[in-house]
């Protein structure tokens, strides 16, 4: 009490001291652009979710005498596709399958791709050597041909689909993972905690990830967007997604037959992909600027 | 320049032994007996190790690969499963169609995408950065194959201008210079065109950016040099990295163009491609795969001797 006395009167607080994320996240807000992204991204998620409540009419169920009906058509808002299956209701269930395989090998990247940059970038020598030796490989096949090659010797199917996509994402995101890293592992604290005696996945655990986790995480939303359009691509080829599964690729695919009949239906499952990716990298944009992360 | 040129082609060398080994690896990962495609269904346990035998897959793998690519500096890709004809020859028709194809959209892509990101990055923060801007996140967030449908709704479908397939009248695969078979290129490259546009003016703008608020061109302005010489130090400045971007995009067009190929019908690689894929012909596939991808790689090094031979300060890194 008697010390608080002798102080002088606290000033007026100038800024209240705020975490990293939730200056981030302040940013994030006050951007419209990523606001609007970031909320159709979320009613995709939520419409693909909560698809079964939403009183739609069943994705699978076809009719042979309502098929590809007109945008508007009364009981089909957007139509009907080539089997009589309703438009809204696949393109709605549709992102389930196509936000999951567009996003999770991204996801599945993240961390095999953190995991082996921050290695080759923290170890050094022969470690870093074959890692990423073996990366420049990959880097050797335009991307959409590696995932096209190794989905077409798979095979078509979800599980197939994944496995390529991810194949497709680890070096991009190693390479970038190890550059960081790297840059990091060189810097004065890090000897120093070094020089304390803490072990090598001590330090890696306590300074260097997250000192390393958000430029990596940045790169990786933006490749959320180019994944999209691979896997709808993918199924597009026939070698993603199986029928009957509504999936916004495969759903595009199977409409081509009806560009002559009703070429504006037939282009609908496209508007999804392209909604998706372009308010992905709107995002993507708009996190890393929040993030003050430069290139 | 010389010694810059030996070092790369060095390292060439282990990129291109592992594409091929990734190559090799692309039938061994495929499901099923790549033995089912080729026999009989009644074909007995001593007919199928006698073939086996004599394609070499009763052998370990290592030795597989040497024989596939003991064969392969020779020329020889093997035999297409589903043809019987040699993988060499089909592949190289083909490419020819897809190079064809790229080209074409590089030479679209490649002036607009400079042009809208010049003047993207010369009025930085005004309505035209902006609407550039926009133009080129739209392009590289499109998918191209949808792209390549609306574009033949509006063109083929409602207008009835263009073709929608084919390289060439009838179904042709010959390609030659008329407008008989031009018109059949128009739809396929302005598609395909699209994402490097984006891509590229992306990249000038912020190259153009960068530079004009480098010192030496206020140092240029100040000396009283006129406005477009001063352009013209600009553009030699960004003329390296633009250079080794937009070879990159020619790579990625000829690899990337399988999804456009197939929209269009085009009869390039991507389309052998998925013949090769839906008919399980893996040798195509392979060898497919394989010239796309060793031509990616000697794109990657004519860029970067490129980019070394306009910019020295390259060489030193």
């Amino acid at each position: 009490m008697a010390l608080s006395e002798t102080l002088p009167a606290e000033p007026e607080p100038i800024a209240i001291p705020q975490g990293y994320w939730s200056g981030v996240g302040a940013r994030l807000v006050r951007d419209p652009l990523t606001v609007i992204c970031a909320s159709v991204i979320l009613a995709l998620i939520l419409g693909a979710i909560f698809a079964p409540w939403l009183g739609l009419a069943d994705p699978y169920k076809g009719s042979m005498i309502a098929r590809l009906k007109p945008l508007g058509t009364e009981g089909h808002i957007l139509g009907t596709d080539e089997q009589g299956r309703d438009m809204l209701a696949r393109l709605i269930y549709g992102g389930r399958l196509t936000l999951f395989i567009g996003l999770m090998p991204v996801v599945l990247a993240f961390f095999i791709g953190s995991t082996l940059g921050i290695l080759a970038g923290y170890v050094g020598g022969i470690t870093n050597t074959i890692i990423m030796r073996t990366v420049d490989v990959f880097f050797a096949f335009p991307s959409v041909l590696l995932a096209i090659a190794i989905s077409g010797a798979l095979g078509a199917g979800i599980v197939n689909s994944l496995v390529s996509l991810t194949i497709v994402f680890i070096p991009p995101l190693t390479r970038v993972a190890e550059a960081v890293t790297s840059g990091v592992r060189s810097l004065d604290y890090i000897d120093a905690a070094r020089a304390t005696g803490a072990s090598a996945l001590t330090v890696i655990r306590v300074h260097v990830i997250g000192n390393v986790l958000s430029p990596i995480f940045v790169y990786a939303t933006s490749l959320t967007s180019v994944c999209m359009i691979l896997a709808a691509g993918l199924s597009f080829l026939g070698i993603g997604v199986r029928p009957p599964e509504p999936e916004w690729g495969l759903m595009l695919n199977t409409l081509r037959s009806a560009i002559y009949v009703n070429p504006w239906l037939s282009a609908l499952p496209g508007v999804m992909i392209f909604v998706t990716s372009l308010c992905l990298n709107l995002l993507s944009d708009g996190l890393r600027s929040a993030m003050n992360v430069r290139d | 320049m010389l010694t810059y040129l030996i070092r790369r082609l060095i390292l060439v060398l282990p990129v291109a032994f592992g594409v091929s080994v990734i190559c090799f690896l692309l039938v061994q990962i495929a499901p099923g007996d790549p033995l089912t495609a080729i026999m009989p269904v009644d074909a007995t346990a001593e007919e199928q190790d006698a073939m086996r035998a004599a394609y070499g897959l009763d052998k370990p793998l290592p030795v597989q690969y040497a024989f596939w690519i003991g064969n392969l500096v020779q020329g020889d890709m093997g035999k297409s499963i589903a043809t019987g004809r040699p993988v060499a020859g089909e592949v190289f028709g083909a490419v020819q169609n897809s190079l064809l194809l790229a080209l074409s959209a590089a030479v679209i892509a490649f002036p607009i995408g400079i042009f809208l990101g010049f003047l993207a990055g010369y009025f930085r923060d005004t309505w035209i950065d902006r609407v550039v801007t926009a133009v080129s996140i739209a392009g590289v967030s499109v998918p191209n194959y949808w792209l390549g449908i609306v574009l033949v709704i509006i063109f083929s479908v409602n207008l009835g201008w263009l073709p929608s397939m084919g390289a060439g009248p009838g179904g042709s695969s010959e390609w030659e210079w008329n407008w008989l078979h031009m018109r059949h290129l128009v739809l396929p490259a302005v598609t395909l065109a699209v994402v490097p546009i984006g891509i590229v003016a992306r990249t000038v703008r912020a190259l153009a950016g960068e530079i004009l608020t480098q010192d030496f061109v206020q140092a240029l302005y100040a000396k009283g040099m006129s406005r477009a010489d001063v352009l013209r130090h600009v553009a030699r400045n960004a003329a390296a990295t633009a250079l080794s971007v937009m070879g990159l995009q020619l790579g990625y067009l000829l690899g990337g163009s399988i999804l456009i190929e197939t929209v269009f019908n085009w009869p390039g690689s991507g389309f052998l491609l998925s013949n090769a894929i839906f008919q399980r012909d893996l040798p195509l596939l392979q060898g497919t795969i394989l010239v796309l991808a060793l031509f990616f790689v000697a794109m990657n090094l004519i860029v970067d001797v490129a980019q070394a031979a306009i910019d020295p300060r390259v060489q030193r890194t």
